[in-house]
């Protein structure tokens, strides 16, 4: 992408961290099960399935079955992790989501993989960039979208101790393990990734790293930017928000629609409150053709673009 | 009437037609009070359900958590005038409940909820949810090596929704002889009569290729239908389909075989004639 390292050499792909722990879960709690749409391999369940072939409930390729089979097993006392790619698991399921697991608030756990542009050049009908928006709305279901795989493992392992519907958004994007020091996982809790006081950038998944380069991008100007982790977006952390908007210009960053995702959050926050600049930085609607790294670097979602939306909005707030 | 607490296989015919009368008649008063309701798919389901609650499943109206208790979905959730009598009846919550049906915060909504109401397995009321939230129960004890049983009602214009196909497709490629259907085979949607709409015959055949068991019955038959559903699975390898041909609206002269019986609601004229019909 652009100028600025990210903070580690190494980057890692976050399916693998959700593989890992929720083997790990699985070994000693026998009620985590998992269901699959066809999508063993594109989960990374295959170390899953050959551990516990029992366990994972293969229905093919048929989402709605898939999500409503989830319900079943949470009403028999199972911890279902329903693991498909994002789109298909958020779109073509949305009724059996809002109905059989929101509505019903069944204890099962929706696992979106590969979620916003993962799929690059396959195009919008394999992005997942409403996702966001079609699923923050649902009352009863916890929205977390971890930002590295650290985070990642602090989600499922939250998420098979709750008692309640959780959708987990995984990017197949490969992102540095972040640098923030004595990080805690917080349902409900913005994750300070960088204090700053003349503007504040709230970012979540794939775009935290970004954000941060954004902010080393700032200083070089004398730009104190902060940086919230916004991982939890149902529950959302509006105290944080808030606190935010008396920097006085705010930047939204999301691998997803600008549109009734976390941007859309922020301002519906902001505006019963303490109304202030907000630039959004996102995908507009269907994107055109390009891969992962083109797109990101076309729409903005890069240290450089996100750094001149937080001068945009620094810029605004002063008229 | 009194609740029945327990398993009750031994529960006569003559009972469960009785608790199936009570059923109808309540149910009735219910959409009559409410002026709301689908009572046209009520009576056809009632016979089922009052041979399901009074003469087939293992449950305890005060558990309704218990873990090996025989579950019941309904799919076709908007036939709750059939769902709130029988659950009634079957002890999981006073009768006086069923006066609030629809109104303002009242636990029994035009649909169920499994939030508000002990009994009710899942929320319901879009159509096709049932057999795949069921499927997953079936699997449950499959994994679990429970012999609970799962039982899920779907009216027969409900299968143009392709999700049931999808759950039928893998509870048959599973072999999933814990998992009954019954189809409330009525042969009318909301419009119009499911043959000129989207024909579902020959319905048994298309079970039977998905890998099912199918059996045929008159759905208003007690003793027929009690023989059928509280056969044990004994040496079945395949999920069972009962397809009951039932009649819309059955038990009310003027309702029967009537289209716009799906969600009419009676005039005081209408519950009379009712009430006098169903003793």
């Amino acid at each position: 992408m652009t100028h600025v390292a990210p903070q580690t050499s190494r980057f890692f792909d976050c399916r693998e961290a959700f593989a890992r722990t929720i083997e790990e879960l699985a070994q000693s709690d026998s009620r985590i099960v998992a269901v699959v749409n066809d999508s063993v391999g594109s989960s990374k369940l295959g170390g899953f399935q050959k551990k516990f072939p029992d366990r994972l409930i293969n229905v093919g390729i048929a989402e709605q079955t898939m999500v409503g089979t989830g319900a079943g097993l949470a009403n028999a006392g199972l911890i279902p992790f329903v693991s498909a790619a994002s789109c298909f698991l958020t779109g073509r399921a949305l009724e059996q989501i809002k109905a059989d697991v929101a509505y019903a608030n069944f204890n099962v756990k929706l696992v979106g993989q590969s979620s916003g542009i993962a799929y690059g050049e396959l195009g919008p009908t394999h992005h997942s960039i409403e996702d966001l928006a079609w699923l923050r709305p649902l009352a009863n279901l916890t929205v977390l979208v971890p930002a590295d795989p650290w985070e990642t493992e602090q989600a499922i392992r939250w998420a098979a101790a709750h008692e309640g519907p959780v959708f987990i958004r995984i990017s197949r994007m490969p992102v540095p393990a972040l640098d923030i020091p004595n990080r805690v996982f917080q349902v409900g809790k913005a994750e300070v990734a960088r204090e700053g006081s003349d503007v504040a950038i709230i970012a979540c998944g794939t775009t935290v790293h970004l954000a941060l380069g954004a902010a080393d991008e700032l200083a070089l100007s004398g730009i104190k930017a902060r940086v919230l982790n916004m991982a939890s977006i149902n529950p959302l952390d509006t105290e944080s928000i808030l606190a935010a908007a008396e920097t006085g210009a705010i930047v939204t960053v999301e691998e997803a629609s600008v549109r009734g995702g976390l941007g859309g959050a922020v301002a519906e926050t902001l505006v019963q409150h303490t109304p202030a600049p907000v630039e959004m930085v996102g995908f507009p609607g269907f994107v055109p053709t390009g891969s992962v790294e083109w797109l990101f670097d076309h729409f903005g979602l890069s240290p450089a673009g996100i750094a001149a939306a937080a001068r945009k909005a620094m810029a605004r707030a002063r008229k | 009437m009194r609740p029945v607490t327990q398993n009750s296989r031994e529960n006569s015919v003559t009972t469960i037609m009785d608790r199936a009368l009570w059923m109808r008649r309540r149910a009735f008063q219910m959409v009559y009070e409410a002026q709301l309701g689908h009572p046209g798919g009520d009576f056809s389901a009632i016979d089922v359900m009052a041979t399901l609650y009074f003469g087939v499943l293992r449950f305890d109206p005060k558990r309704p958590d218990w873990a090996e208790r025989d579950r019941f979905i309904m799919s076709k959730g908007h036939a709750t005038g059939a769902l709130y009598t029988a659950l009634c009846a079957a002890g999981y919550f006073p009768e006086d409940w069923l006066k609030t049906y629809m109104q303002p915060q009242s636990r029994l909504n035009g649909h169920p909820n499994r939030n508000y109401l002990p009994g009710v397995e899942t929320n319901t009321g879009p159509l096709g949810h049932g057999m795949p939230v069921a499927l997953g129960i079936a699997i449950a004890g499959q994994i679990t090596n429970s012999d609970f049983r799962t039982f899920v009602l779907t009216g027969d214009g409900e299968l143009q929704e392709g999700s049931n196909w999808e759950a039928a497709m893998t509870a048959g490629h599973r072999g999933l002889s814990n998992l009954t259907l019954i189809v409330d085979r009525n042969r009318l949607q909301q419009g119009a009569g499911t043959e000129e709409t989207n024909s579902l015959d020959p319905l048994d055949d298309r079970f039977r290729v998905f890998g099912w068991h199918v059996e045929m019955v008159d759905g208003h038959d007690v003793a027929a239908l009690l023989a059928l559903l509280g056969a044990p699975v004994g040496e079945r390898t395949k999920p069972l389909c009962i397809i009951a041909n039932t009649v819309k609206g059955k038990g009310g002269s003027f309702m029967e075989n009537k289209a716009s019986w799906h969600h009419g609601v009676p005039t005081t004229e209408q519950f009379e004639q009712a009430m006098k019909e169903l003793v």
